[in-house]
């Protein structure tokens, strides 16, 4: 049964504005945290002592900068780093300082995740294009990038996912989209059918990033075809 | 011309220090098909992969046209290496290229024209036989055509060299034998020169002209295959040549003899005429013997009777012929 909440809720636009919001934060915190998360992965793999070129030192200290922001609960982290979003975008509330949040949460995850894919690459292949005289620079974009391309596109789906998911948490400090919704006008007003609707809604948006990303591995990663 | 001289490498782990070479010293002829046979763990990849440095020697030089390449700045190195193709067991092509962007990738690494590139590139598809397979990829090709393709890349930038990394190892019979037919094709039509990593006797003996025995971390010995073959000096080459499950064990006295077939005589029916001649039952206990450049070579184990002067018969007969033997024990 549908209640006159969500009546009121949809006529007014909000729910189709949280979604619209909810999709508009991952998507940007998905890829500014890549922005980031993509030459830390890199310079993490790389830099590795079974990496193409070591620097120990250097893989080291961040790795454990990686590992700190990684071992905070996105909760926490999110409510301490709601200073350096005023200092970024000019504001601690909506959509914008909430990205600035997902994106340093989201970045050490991401790192790691084009670290472990980087990793994945086949290590004779690497050995073979260094016996035709490739220099690291080179190894990097023209054979670990285009060798992990199928790890890379899954590993971002799966961020993706992760960084919906801390969206709507950010809900709770008043982020906007669908976890605010379902706070504000579900959980705090006894609505359990606004919180379901919200439920029902970032299930869809999860299942349309899963399904595209899967066809987009599936198209271009030609191992399997 | 590629020297070798004095190479040592080790590894060093946490408890301990591993010595994967020791005191190598080799040189290979332009034009030449070198083979490097050893069991596995021997070193022999190692020492592959010395030649153009993938590995660093600890000590010792190796020394290309007379260009010291242990010495040689990072820049330099990749170029010198671009001029020594290399083919691998796994193949290692590129699993998200194609054949032909596959095999355009040294060219792209040593900065050719995309024009050109792809010309040449087709050419030496072409070259190994898969004319009609550019635009398939790795996955959809089966071994053999996989290591076609890596010789095709390895080819590319027109390498004076080849190292081969027990390149058909992963290989049936069949497919082993087109693969060594193509490297020979290589060899006499490219000029290349080219060295073979193998644990694979067969390998040797059909394309190589020089091979070096490696055991255990130290060359046990070098030189021309047929004098190898026939009359291998260390233990090691006598097990690769005659593999220990064949040896005749359980013969017993000082009765056998062990002929070696060196080319030369094998154009007449030795042991049938020695029966005839000397009027002396022989009992062939093992033999094994192959045909090397159009000679046989191998060698033959015979049970010689107890009768004394038989066996003295047996003996001068093979001296007068000029047949070489040793005694066994």
């Amino acid at each position: 049964m549908i209640s006159e909440m969500f009546q009121k809720l949809w006529d007014n636009g909000i729910i189709q504005m949280g979604v619209w919001e909810t999709v508009y934060m991952t998507v940007l915190a998905t890829l500014f945290s890549y922005g980031i998360g993509m030459p830390l992965g890199l310079i993490l793999s790389v830099t590795d002592k079974d990496g193409i070129h070591p620097i120990p030192v250097l893989n080291r200290i961040l790795g454990i900068i990686v590992n700190i922001f990684r071992s905070i609960p996105f909760i926490i982290l999110m409510v301490a780093m709601l200073p350096v979003a005023k200092f970024i975008v000019g504001t601690s509330l909506g959509n914008q300082a909430m990205i600035v949040t997902l994106v340093i949460a989201a970045a050490p995850y991401v790192a790691r995740m084009v670290e472990s894919s980087i990793k994945e690459v086949d290590a004779g292949v690497i050995e073979a294009a260094k016996a035709m005289g490739t220099s690291s620079f080179k190894l990097v974009y023209k054979v670990l990038i285009p060798e992990a391309k199928p790890a890379l596109i899954i590993g971002s789906v799966i961020s993706m996912v992760t960084i919906l998911g801390y969206s709507a948490m950010a809900g709770t400090i008043g982020g906007g989209g669908l976890g605010q919704i379902a706070i504000t006008y579900g959980y705090q007003r006894y609505n359990n059918d606004i919180i379901w609707i919200c439920i029902i809604l970032t299930i869809l948006i999860v299942q349309i990033i899963q399904e595209a990303g899967t066809r987009i591995t599936h198209t271009t990663d030609k191992r399997i075809n | 011309m590629i020297e070798i001289k004095n190479l040592n490498k080790s590894f060093k782990t946490a408890n301990e220090t591993i010595f994967a070479l020791r005191d190598i010293n080799l040189t290979i002829q332009d034009g030449e098909i070198f083979g490097i046979i050893g069991l596995s763990g021997a070193g022999k990849s190692t020492l592959v992969r010395c030649i153009n440095l993938l590995e660093r020697p600890t000590s010792g030089e190796v020394i290309l046209d007379g260009r010291s390449l242990t010495e040689l700045p990072q820049k330099e190195l990749l170029q010198v290496r671009q001029s020594i193709g290399m083919i691998f067991q796994g193949f290692n092509l590129l699993t998200q290229r194609n054949i032909l962007q596959n095999v355009c990738y040294p060219m792209e690494i040593a900065g050719y024209k995309k024009h050109d590139a792809v010309r040449r590139a087709v050419e030496l598809i072409e070259l190994v036989g898969l004319a009609d397979r550019q635009k398939s990829y790795p996955s959809q090709l089966s071994g053999g055509q996989k290591q076609r393709v890596a010789i095709a890349r390895a080819l590319a930038t027109s390498p004076r060299y080849l190292l081969c990394d027990e390149a058909t190892s992963a290989l049936d019979p069949n497919t082993t034998q087109s693969i060594l037919d193509l490297l020979k094709e290589i060899n006499q039509k490219m000029a290349v020169t080219i060295i073979v990593i193998t644990h694979e006797m067969k390998v040797i003996d059909q394309i190589c002209d020089r091979v070096a025995v490696i055991d255990n971390s130290r060359i046990a010995e070098s030189g021309y295959v047929s004098d190898v073959f026939t009359n291998p000096q260390s233990e090691i080459a006598r097990d690769l040549i005659l593999p220990k499950a064949n040896t005749t064990e359980s013969m017993t006295g000082e009765r056998r003899l062990r002929i070696i077939f060196d080319g030369e005589a094998s154009s007449k029916p030795v042991i049938a005429n020695l029966i005839l001649e000397c009027q002396v039952p022989v009992n062939i206990m093992f033999a094994d013997t192959r045909d090397i450049d159009g000679k046989a070579y191998g060698q033959m184990i015979l049970q010689l009777p107890d009768d004394m002067r038989q066996q003295e018969r047996v003996l001068s007969y093979l001296k007068a012929n000029k047949i070489t033997f040793t005694k066994e024990a």
